[in-house]
This record gives C-alpha cells, structure tokens and sequence, in this order.
C-alpha cells in the first residue's frame, strides 16, 4: 500500500472524523450542551482550514494510486469552501433555530457535503470524482428534505433526487464508455492515451457527450436545468443558501479536472457543446428571471445565468480562460452568500421572506442591510465597481481574446436585459412604501457582522479586484 | 462429459436422500424430547416405540387435500414453497462431510452459503404474501425483519471465521483447524463471542424457538404458512428442518473443527483412529441439533421489539468489536490458533 | 454447453426485465426484478467472476430486494392510477426509446465492440489465483481512498435516512415494565385532608 504522501488528506479525514464525533456527540447530549454540534461544526471548518493552509507543496502530488491529486487549484478551492461553508453555517443559525431545524444532524449533513466536495475538488481519478460528487449530492438531498413538515420541501427533495440520480446515471454511463475505450480511471493516464489517436474519435465523442450532459445537469446549464428553480424554492433557505454557494466551487473543480485534465485533446468537441450550454443558459436564465415574484426562484434563474457565464470562461479552452471562470465562480458564490444571507435574516420565526414584495421599502426600515442588498446586487447585474462587473470583465476578455467576438456581444446583451430584474429589487427595497409593518428585528452580532463583512468584501474586492485575480491565475499556472 | 453428469446426480442424491430421513427422524426426536422434558412419553403408538410416527405424518400430509383461498395469487401460492426448500437444499453442495467428501468444493464456498441462505427468506415472504390473509403477512412481515436483522450478525460472525482461517473454502476452513490441541485448537476457543452469535442468530434464522414470532400460533395463528396444507405444508416444514440441521453442520464446520477428532494432536489421537471421520461430523451436529429442540422445551418466546434490539442493538455491535479484538490476535498470531495464520 | 447456459440465463434476464417495467402488480415486478438479478449473476459466474455474482446475489436479492418487496407489500398501491399513463405516453416514449437504440447501435455497434475489435481474453488458469483474493488486496491497497469513500457514502445514506424518519415517540403509550413493578401504593393513591364541606 502507497501511504507515502497520507499527510495531504489530512483536511479530509479531520473533517470526516469531526463528523462522525459530532454525530456521537449530539446523539448523547443534545439535551444538556445546546447547540454544540454547531460550535463544533464551526470549529473543524477552522480546524480543517488551518490544516490545509500548513500544508505547503510546490509541485502537484498525486497520491494514493493515482486517485488523489493536491495542486494549488485544490489548495485555494478548499480554502475557500471552509470559508463559504463556514458563513453558511453562521447565516443559518438564527433560521434553523426559528424553524426547529436547528439539529445535530443538519451540521452534520453539511459537514459530509463539504467533504464531498473537497474529495471532487483534490480527485484525480473517475471512482473519486464520483464518489466526491454522490456523497455531496445525497448529502443535499437530505438537507433539503429536512424541513419535514413542509409539503414544498419534500417535493423539491424528491425532484432533486430522481433528476440527480438520473444525471449520476449519465455521467457514469460516460465515464464507463471512456473507461472501456482507454482501459484506465486515472485522469493523467486516459490524457495519454487519449492523446496517442488510437482510439475512434467518434467513440470519445459519444463517451464525452454522456459526461458532459451529467456535468450540465449538476451545474443546472440549460436544457438541463428544471430542477433548480424547484429545488431553490422548495428547499428550506438555509439549505438554498448552501447548495446555490459552495457547491458551485466544486462544479467548477469537477469541470477542470474531467474536461481539461481527462479529456483536454478533445477540446474542440467540448468547446462546441459547452457554447451551447453557455449561450442558452444566459437567454433562459436571464429571461425567465423578470417574470418570477419569488425571489428564491428569480435568483434560481439568476444562477443559470451565472452557469452560462462560468462556461463561457471554459469554452475558450485556455488557461487564462479558466483563471478567468475560477475568478467568476469565486466571485458568484460571494454575492450568493449575500443575497441568501439576506434573505435569511429578512425571515424570521412564522415569516419567510421569499417574494419580492417583502422587499418594499426596506430602505425606511433597515437602510444598512438595504444597502448591502443593493451592494449584492449591482455586484450581480454587473455594475462597474462591484466585484461581479470584474467577474464579468474577465470572463467576456478572455472570450474576446479567444476570437468569439459574436459570443461576447451576446452576453452583454443578455447581461443588460438581467439587469433590469436585479435593478427592480434597489426599486423596491428604495423607492416603494413598506407593506410589512412588523417591528424590525435585531439579528445577532455574529451575523449582522458577518453580512457587512460580505457586502464590504464585494465592494472593496470591486475596487481592487487583482488580488483575487492573481490568485486564481496562479493557482491555475 | 454424461459419466460426469451421471456422477454428480449421484452424488447429490446421497446428500439429499439421507438428509430427508434425518429431517422425518428429527422430528420425531423433537417430539419425544420435548415429551421427556415435560415429563410425557411422546409419539409411541404406531410401530415399536413410535418409530414409524414420521412416516405416518408424512403418508398424511401427501394424501391431505391442498387448499387454495379464494383471491390468493395461484402460481406465488405454489411457488413459495419451493422458494423455501431450493436454497435448502442447494446450500448442502459445499459442505464437506469429511476429507474430500464434497460435492462442489469451491473457493468461494463461504459466500455461496451466505447467499443461499439468505434466498430463504423468499419463500416466507412470498408465501405471506400470496394468501391473501392478515395472519399469513403479518407472519411473512415479522420474519422477513427477523431474518434481515439476524443476517447481519451472522455474516460478520462468518467474517471472523474466514479471517482466522484466511480462506472461504470450507475444507481449509476446518483443515486451519487441524492444530494439535484436539478440540481445544477448534476456532470456538478464539472466536467465542462470535460462535455464540452464529448460533444463536442460526435459532433466529430458521424462526425457531425463542425466536419464532413469524408462526406465533398463539398471536398470528400460525404465521406466514397459516394457510398451507397437505403436501405444501410438509414442503415449508421440510425446509425448515432442512436449514436447522444445516445451521448445525455449518457450525461444526466452522467452530467446532468438522470431521476433525476431538483428540486430533493429543495423546489420545491414536485410541480414536478407527473411527471415520464422518462420525465425528455427525456426532457434533447431533449435539448441536439437540440444542435447537432443548431451546424449544425451555425458552419462552421472545417479544418482538425485543428480537430486534436483541440483533440490531446487542449482536451487531458485539462482532465488529470481536472482529477487531480477532485481528489483533491474528497480528500476533496467537498460539496455537493462529501461529501459521498470515497476517 | 456454456453457450447453452448464457443464452438461456440471456433469455430469462431479458423476459424478466421487459417484466419489471411491463407488469401490473408492483409485487411482480419486484420479484421479475429478483430473478433479473438472479439471471445476472448467473451470468457473471460464466465470466469466472464468482465473487461480484455471489455478492451481487447476497446483497441484491438477499437484503435489498426483501427489504423492497417489503415495503410494496406494505404500500396499497393502486395499479389502475399508476399504468393510467403507460398507454398514453407509450407511443412517444417507444419512437424516442427507438431512436435513442438506433443511434447508439451506429455508434457503439459491433464493428466497434464486436469480438473484432476487442477480443475475449484468454482465461486464467482455474486455480491459479482466487477472485476474492485478488480483490481483496486491490480494494484495500489501491482502491483504499475510493472503498474508504463508498463506506462515507453509506453512513451519510444512514444518517440521511434516520434524521428524515425518526420522530419523537409523540403518541406511543410506552410504559417501562420496571417501573411498573417497582410501583406502590402511596404513588397511585395520595390521601388528601380537608375540611367537609356542607352543599348549599
């Protein structure tokens, strides 16, 4: 057995056996140290995060037969999933408390979703990524379900998991066609063989397609996309909140490591079909969002259109073009946090705020939060000195840069007709009477704390954006 | 290639038929035990002593009319009961009675019993199912639970059994056995926790006494065979003497060092070299399935949470910490057991 | 004669599958669905791979299709609600199920996967080394990360299920039989003293 370089999972079994005490440790005293799976929920995402920050390798390693890779891409994504993780956390207490789902088991579940997504994150190898991304997907799948009472919520787990499962299937479908074709599951190796033009291009193609499909569907690109806006809406906010962040890091993750280091030589047949994805998920996505109320629902759709944004940094095929859809992903899940966290504090016990008239007039009641919910959203149509006009800036260069001038143009336009649904929201939040006249509500100091640091992150990253910038490009070099 | 054929058929008929007479003379021994127990004398009227008694029953049950309730599901009706006897009896093909004498002897004998065994549990479903009466699903529910529940514990205790002998042939199982203390190198010494497991579950398995809430006469009738009658009846009946008298051979192969002499290495051994290795086989079984019957005499039936907690709460836990207190002992290959053991 | 055999257990896994999609009575098909497993297994044995067949029939029809079956028999399921689409949508679902067949037989035909193309491979010597082994040593050195992983899945499974079904014992009327023993009288009865009181 080659246990040689075992200190580099040391994140993963730190978090997985915090787990398995938490689960222990709430089993047994729930009663009397109330809320101590959430401290100790929190305290191994610090943990897990100072593990991974100790670990200083220059060169990538590949550990463990081949099915474990830590480069800097790894390094950086892990790091910032314990971030995220850790706000998600932070953002649902109060809510999860409100509803009486504030368990052992929801940290717990959390906890087992974000290893699953460091697992995706570090794979070098089809049974890793696989198995990464099934232990984050049936993770979610109970999180959302947990709201147990709630018809809504148990509609949309089960229509996450049957569409789930079916995408698992297509990948895998993919996966054994490629296996079958090269004779080998470690990434490095089927590049290689790959690369050698013995194998019937046709028959790649035919595997890729699978791959590439089960890939859309994890990402919700179009057409592959009915279960999010369900799922984003059905499931309790908290756990929106958590699938609509972290997870997304992951996606990106997966595509780089089966794309472009399993089947980079084919790049030409992924560009066009990812072209696709990318063109249509912009159109629907930012369609569809101005007719929704809910405003779960319309950023469902605004996340589709998000996707369609990451894969257009994909589709140039180029490494800046990657940095650039890494920056893009980073950035989405930071205005994500925001715009759910806000949600979640608007909400309170008997009261969910999800439809955009609960909005109105927030600015007479609660002009700080209005602020850093107009902070979020210019942020995500794409307004100059928020960190998402970066985000989109770099995205649309590289595409420019790659020759695709019709695309770019495009994805103005589409971004520009987004706008206007993000734009109603500052409309209502300013310039509407507020319909709720409940007393305002005091949130913690960890939270309200927590959500000005995101706003300000926004904003002074949107001023200085290179530094994240450089982050990503060097992880990706 | 038709020798061969013609062989093998032989071979299966001299497992099979002997084993039918073992189950028709079980069961008069159960009833003449259990007689003796409560101070009765038992069967005693037809033929010297009651010793025709399990042919009578058997001459009944075949000419007795079969019953088909009306709405019942024909073809799984009838079906059932064969379900419940072929694993039954096809498990039989592993189990070597001495030295050699096998039908199949194959690598992987250890998981063909467990997956045989384990097919058993169709044929009371199905059979609960099918009648289309509360009692007969009620039953069929029950010991579909029981016998899931109870597959468990067995397996891991049959992980032990196949780490400490490092094989899942079961003629090497018992040939690792062979270590020159008699009866004292036999894997029941190391493995003690788990021996009592795999019996004890081999009682719940085949829905015996204490175990047997799947019949409960006195709650759901008779269980999941409450509607069966004549010669389907006997078939289930079959089966289940059939899976007792397995479970017996399963753990005198496994625990209690099979067709070995309990005086194998000792001073003794010579004495004892003219018996075959058969009787020894036999002997130990024998022992094993007057357990089965005194458990029945003396236990009162187990409730029902009770069995389950029993399998779930106290068995399972018990062998996975038994099966690591066993890998320690195999690293330090603890004489005599396991002194030639890799590890 | 091994031809024979897969073209037989061939047969029956074909009739039994179309049987688990086609059949009314959800029961039946749970039980098609058994002897699917079964055929496939038997399958496997004939490709010298003993030990996926035995667990595939240990694990598949040994535990979780008696727990399935267990469940449907449980379920009152309705059949008329259930096939109600199953003729409607039959005519559409057959053309698109057709096309999907026939592009991917262009695609991975035999003239790509035919015995051409990739040869049956020589069997091993028939003793030379036990498929359990021979597993057993690459799960637990090569594959160690990955059968760690699939363990972690099943917890998560484990976990997952529990925290969505087990609720508080709300309205059991659970007594504890020792409590009940250890009961006297002074806990049932208490003597209470007050002043008569006259009716007005």
């Amino acid at each position: 057995m080659n246990l040689a370089n075992l200190h580099l999972l040391l994140p993963e079994i730190f978090v997985l056996s915090m787990a398995c005490v938490i689960l222990l440790v709430d089993a047994y005293w729930r009663k009397c140290l109330h809320g101590i799976a959430y401290q100790l929920s929190q305290a191994t995402l610090v943990g897990a995060l100072l593990f991974t920050a100790f670990i200083s390798v220059k060169e990538p390693v590949i550990a463990l037969s081949g099915t474990f890779v830590w480069d800097s891409m790894a390094k950086v994504l892990k790091l910032f999933i314990y971030v995220i993780t850790f706000t998600v956390f932070l953002y649902s207490r109060q809510y999860l408390i409100d509803r009486n789902l504030f368990k052992g088991e929801f940290f717990v579940l959390g906890l087992f979703a974000m290893a699953g997504m460091m697992v995706m994150v570090s794979a070098h190898h089809f049974l890793t990524l696989y198995l990464g991304l099934e232990l984050l997907s049936l993770s979610l799948y109970a999180m959302v379900a947990m709201h147990r009472d709630s018809a809504q919520a148990s509609e949309a787990a089960m229509k996450y998991f049957v569409l789930g499962a079916l995408a698992s299937g297509m990948l895998l479908y993919g996966m054994s066609i490629i296996y079958g074709l090269t004779g080998s599951l470690d990434l490095t190796t089927i590049a290689g063989v790959i690369a050698e033009n013995k194998i019937e291009p046709m028959l790649l193609k035919f595997g890729l397609v699978f791959i590439l499909i089960g890939l859309a569907f994890k990402l919700g690109a179009v057409p592959f996309h009915m279960w999010l806006p369900d799922v984003y809406q059905g499931a309790p906010t908290a756990v929106t909140l958590f699938i609509s962040s972290a997870p997304k890091l992951a996606a990106f993750a997966m595509l780089m490591r089966l794309l472009v280091e399993g089947l980079g030589s084919l790049n030409v047949d992924w560009q066009g079909m990812l072209l696709f994805l990318s063109v249509l998920s912009m159109a629907l996505g930012n369609i569809v969002a101005i007719a929704q109320t809910n405003v779960k629902r319309m950023l469902a759709y605004s996340t589709i259109s998000h996707v369609g944004f990451l894969l257009l940094g994909m589709l140039t095929a180029k490494e800046a073009g990657y940095a650039a859809a890494m920056f893009y992903t980073m950035v989405y899940t930071l205005m994500s946090l925001g715009a759910f966290g806000l949600l979640l504090l608007l909400s309170h016990a008997g009261f969910e705020a999800e439809n955009l008239n609960d909005f109105k007039g927030l600015n007479r009641r609660q002009p700080w939060y209005a602020l850093i919910m107009m902070i979020v959203v210019l942020s995500m149509a794409g307004v100059p000195p928020m960190l998402g006009f970066w985000a989109k800036w770099s995205v649309l260069s590289q595409v420019v840069a790659g020759g695709f001038m019709w695309l770019a143009v495009l994805a103005v336009l589409f971004s520009v007709i987004g706008a206007f649904y993000y734009l109603r929201i500052i409309k209502l939040m300013y310039f509407d009477a507020p319909t709720d006249n409940a007393p305002v509500l005091k949130p913690s100091a960890d939270i309200h704390w927590a959500l000005t640091l995101n706003g300000m992150v926004i904003l002074v990253l949107g001023v200085l954006p290179e530094s994240l910038m450089t982050v990503c490009r060097v992880a990706l070099s | 290639m038709f020798l061969e054929s013609v062989l093998i058929f032989a071979k299966i008929i001299a497992v099979v038929a002997p084993l039918m007479i073992a189950v028709a003379y079980y069961t008069y021994a159960e009833r003449k035990l259990i007689g003796y127990v409560q101070i009765r004398i038992g069967p005693n009227r037809v033929g010297p002593r009651g010793w025709l008694q399990p042919i009578a029953d058997a001459l009944k049950l075949m000419f007795k009319e079969i019953i088909l309730p009306t709405k019942a599901n024909r073809y799984l009706f009838i079906i059932a009961p064969m379900l419940s006897i072929a694993p039954a009896l096809a498990a039989w093909a592993v189990i070597p009675f001495a030295d050699g004498w096998v039908v199949a002897d194959i690598n992987a004998g250890l998981l063909y019993l467990l997956a045989m065994t384990s097919l058993g549990v169709y044929g009371v479903i199905i059979a609960g199912w099918a009648s289309n009466s509360k009692y007969a699903l009620l039953g069929a529910l029950r010991s579909a639970a029981q016998i899931v529940a109870y597959e468990i514990a067995m397996g891991f205790a049959l992980v032990g059994v196949l780490m400490a002998a490092g094989s899942l042939n079961l003629s090497a199982i018992v040939h690792a056995q062979a270590t020159g203390y008699g009866f004292l190198g036999w894997y029941w010494v190391p493995l003690f926790p788990l021996f009592l497991i795999y019996f004890i579950s081999g009682v719940a398995e085949t829905n015996r006494a204490p175990f047997d809430v799947a019949e409960g006469e006195s709650e759901i009738v008779a269980g999941f065979h409450v509607e069966y009658s004549g010669m389907l009846f006997a078939v289930f009946f079959l089966a289940e003497y059939a899976n007792m008298i397995l479970i017996a051979a399963l753990t005198t192969l496994m625990f209690m060092g099979g067709w070995l002499s309990p005086f194998q290495g000792t001073g003794l051994e010579a004495y004892f070299a003219w018996m075959p290795q058969i009787f020894w086989f036999f002997a130990k079984m024998t022992l094993f399935l007057l357990l089965f019957l005194w458990f029945r005499a003396t236990f009162p039936r187990y409730r029902y949470d009770q069995i389950m907690r029993l399998g779930w709460k106290v068995f399972i836990p018990l062998t996975i910490v038994w099966l690591v207190v066993l890998g320690v002992m195999i690293l330090t290959h603890l004489s005599p057991w396991f002194a030639s053991t890799a590890g | 004669m091994v031809q024979f055999i897969f073209y037989l257990f061939a047969t029956v896994l074909i009739f039994a599958a179309v049987r688990v999609i086609t059949v009314k009575n959800p029961v039946h098909a749970a039980l098609h669905l058994v002897l699917a497993f079964f055929s496939m297994a038997a399958i496997w044995l004939l490709l010298e791979a003993e030990f996926l067949a035995i667990a595939l029939v240990l694990v598949y029809v040994g535990a979780v299709m008696v727990l399935f079956l267990f469940v449907v028999m449980m379920l009152d399921i309705n059949v008329a609600t259930v096939s109600e689409g199953f003729t409607r949508y039959l005519s559409s679902g057959f053309l698109v199920g057709l096309l999907i067949l026939l592009e991917m037989v262009a695609v991975v035909g035999s003239h790509h996967f035919g015995l051409k193309a990739m040869p049956a491979p020589t069997p091993m010597a028939a003793d030379a080394v036990v498929n359990t082994v021979l597993l057993g040593n690459v799960l637990y050195t090569e594959y160690v990360y990955p059968f760690e992983l699939a363990a972690i899945i099943l917890l998560v499974a484990m976990v997952a299920a529990i925290a969505l079904v087990m609720r508080p014992k709300r309205w059991s009327k659970y007594v504890k039989p020792e409590d009940q023993v250890v009961v006297k009288a002074q806990d049932r009865l208490t003597m209470v003293k007050m002043t008569a009181e006259k009716e007005s």
